[in-house]
């Protein structure tokens, strides 16, 4: 076990590498103006030349990836060109993740305990009614746009129940909807899977006997159907990670909740390169991280699974 | 002993031409019983056609995307980007109600919404059908060599292993932020990001598929490999192709929503459902401009739930196991 966490731990370590590397390449492609900030409209072109080569963006590619090493490990992600002008971005970016993270592994939290038991309750009730709304929700959430619907939900769903419109600290109950927008995605895909997979799973031999034997529904569904299902439950988790993370993109923007979605997507429009390169950074991170920790979680749920193996493939 | 092979000597008598006749036989009626009139389209499509709901979302799809093509001919159109002036005053006539001339109203700087939403529709829909495109095939040969070679096989499956480990939204942001924005450069940069699920996922199948008995007979037959997988791999695969191919559609779409809303989509000039949406939330505060997001949000919902319902439907048609 030991071993293979080593393993799965190398391979993401090497990810992350690889990654820097792309995200620094990619970055250094974007137009030098995003590095002089406002004042570039006040700099003669040798003066701009200077600020450049001041920067080290004038060095050898190798150098500058050098250099780009060397700072990261230090801690140092550059500072802020237009966002919040000469403040490192680490500070910037510090004061945010908490509200990113509390509200991503709540969505998760709250998107598992309404997705699964409303899969199960639709497997029970397979063609009725709930399966019916059920089907039609998940049918609706996968395929339209969640833009969409965050966008509807925030400007009628405030109306009806005359909730806040925007984030405040002070008021939990701004907290609610953005939290239930960010988990509706999760909740659909989580549904959609329960279901298919507790109506091919009562369908086996072995729940057949059980079912002749007289053991009692109850005893059948917890301790054989859903012991059985933690594991691909399990390997479902990371891509529920990383679908919040894109989510909270959109819904920390739109209710300007003070996280790192909105932050990225402010870096963008006012052109701030360090601030930009810090959250890419960051945010395939959190991808790597959720993955390791998915892989690892099934590693242990699942006894079948095959330590050590070398290239396997999800 | 005396008395049966007396019998017997008369059954050999009786055996004679007229109890035994040769019955004619009819060549054509011979081909016909080995012959099955199954064909795989056909009961593809016949199944099909037993979803009714799907049958009629998919005249609706056709219907839309006729009438997007044909909709700048028609009689009494404005056109997507001209501003509109009013005739009295000659200010812009920002922000009108749908009325008689202009039938979904005006935007917030004078331009016509009803031409603006067909016309992104369009826009929206050609991105969304190329994205498709490009994924399935770059994503079946990929997949297909990742699958059936196993001299591929470690390197692909590394290379996957890195690329995986990358949000697709961060790709998308990154690739945008770097490529100019235009219809060319959103779809180059969906399309680098869309292939690896679909290649990942016909890998998953080929290599259930590839040592079966019928490939293990086809290879000891001599057959090339480009031929079995043409001809044994990819037919079994053709419903789950179909449905990644249709799911694409609206995720394509959904993507370029997304990267208008971040400020990396299309320039305002070029009308798409993701830029009228982003107009239409600007807006969104005061409920009488609400149609504005509510008319582009409804078109773009139609399309995107017609494309999924249509090809999951037809991935259960395309299943010969349903056929019978």
């Amino acid at each position: 076990m030991l071993g293979y966490i080593g393993k799965r731990l190398l391979q993401s370590v090497v990810t992350l590498l690889v990654i820097i590397t792309i995200v620094f390449l990619l970055l250094r492609l974007l137009p030098e103006e995003g590095y002089l900030g406002a004042a570039a409209d006040k700099m003669s072109p040798e003066q701009q030349e200077v600020y450049l080569t001041s920067l080290g963006l004038r060095d050898p590619i190798l150098v500058q990836l050098g250099n780009f090493y060397s700072d990261l490990v230090r801690g140092d992600f550059g500072k802020s060109i237009t966002y919040r002008t000469d403040v490192p971005v680490l500070d910037i970016i510090a004061d945010k993740i908490m509200y990113s993270l509390s509200f991503g592994l709540a969505a998760v939290a709250l998107s598992i305990l309404v997705g699964v038991p409303l899969g199960i309750l639709m497997a029970q009730m397979k063609g009725r009614w709930l399966d019916r709304l059920g089907t039609g929700y998940i049918v609706f959430i996968v395929a339209v746009p969640s833009m969409v619907y965050f966008l509807l939900i925030q400007v009628y769903i405030t109306d009806i129940f005359k909730l806040p419109m925007l984030f405040d600290q002070d008021k939990p109950i701004s907290w609610l909807l953005p939290l239930i927008s960010l988990a509706l995605g999760p909740i659909a895909s989580y549904a959609m899977w329960m279901r298919r997979y507790m109506v091919d799973e009562l369908n086996k031999d072995y729940i057949k006997l059980a079912r002749a034997k007289g053991v009692k529904e109850r005893t059948l569904m917890f301790s054989h159907v859903m012991r059985n299902a933690f594991i691909p439950l399990a390997q479902y988790l990371p891509a529920t990670i990383l679908f919040t993370i894109t989510g909270s993109i959109y819904i920390e923007s739109l209710y300007s909740i003070p996280g790192m979605g909105g932050l990225l997507v402010d870096a963008i429009q006012r052109q701030d390169n360090a601030v930009v390169q810090g959250l890419v950074l960051i945010f395939s991170s959190l991808g790597i991280i959720g993955l390791f920790l998915g892989d690892i979680a099934m590693a242990l749920v699942d006894p079948r699974i095959k330590l050590g193996r070398g290239e396997s493939v999800r | 002993m005396g008395l049966y092979s007396e019998e017997i000597r008369n059954i050999t008598d009786k055996s004679s031409e007229q109890l035994f006749e040769f019955a004619s036989s009819d060549e054509s009626k011979a081909e016909q019983s080995g012959y099955s009139n199954y064909s795989y389209w056909r009961s593809t499509w016949k199944s099909f056609l037993k979803n009714k709901l799907a049958v009629f979302l998919l005249i609706l799809v056709i219907g839309i995307v006729f009438f997007v093509l044909i909709q700048p001919y028609l009689p009494y159109q404005k056109s997507p980007t001209e501003i509109y002036l009013d005739e009295e005053t000659g200010y812009q006539v920002r922000n009108l109600s749908p009325n008689d001339e202009f039938w979904f109203g005006t935007n917030s700087i004078g331009q016509d919404l009803w031409s603006r939403i067909w016309a992104g529709t369009r826009t929206s829909l050609l991105i969304g059908v190329v994205v498709a495109f490009v994924e399935v095939i770059v994503g079946i040969t990929i997949g297909a060599l990742w699958g059936y070679s196993r001299r591929l096989e470690t390197p692909i499956s590394h290379a996957y292993n890195v690329i995986e480990n990358i949000p697709t939204t961060i790709v998308l942001i990154l690739m945008s932020l770097i490529l100019r924005p235009s219809i060319s450069t959103i779809i180059i940069a969906m399309c680098i990001t869309g292939w690896v699920e679909m290649a990942r996922f016909l890998r998953n199948q080929i290599v259930i598929l590839r040592d079966r008995e019928y490939n293990l007979a086809s290879r000891t037959l001599g057959t090339p490999s480009h031929r079995i997988i043409l001809k044994n791999l990819l037919p079994y695969l053709v419903s789950i192709i179909m449905l990644r191919m249709s799911l694409a559609i609206p995720f394509a779409i959904g993507a370029e929503v997304f990267l208008t809303y971040i400020g990396l989509g299309l320039p305002i000039s070029e009308p798409s459902l993701g830029n009228l949406i982003n107009e239409g939330r600007v807006l969104m505060m005061s409920p009488d401009l609400r149609y504005q997001l509510i008319f582009p949000s409804v078109v773009l919902s139609i399309i995107t739930i017609s494309f999924y319902i249509i090809g999951n439907s037809f991935a259960d048609a395309a299943d010969p196991k349903n056929h019978v």
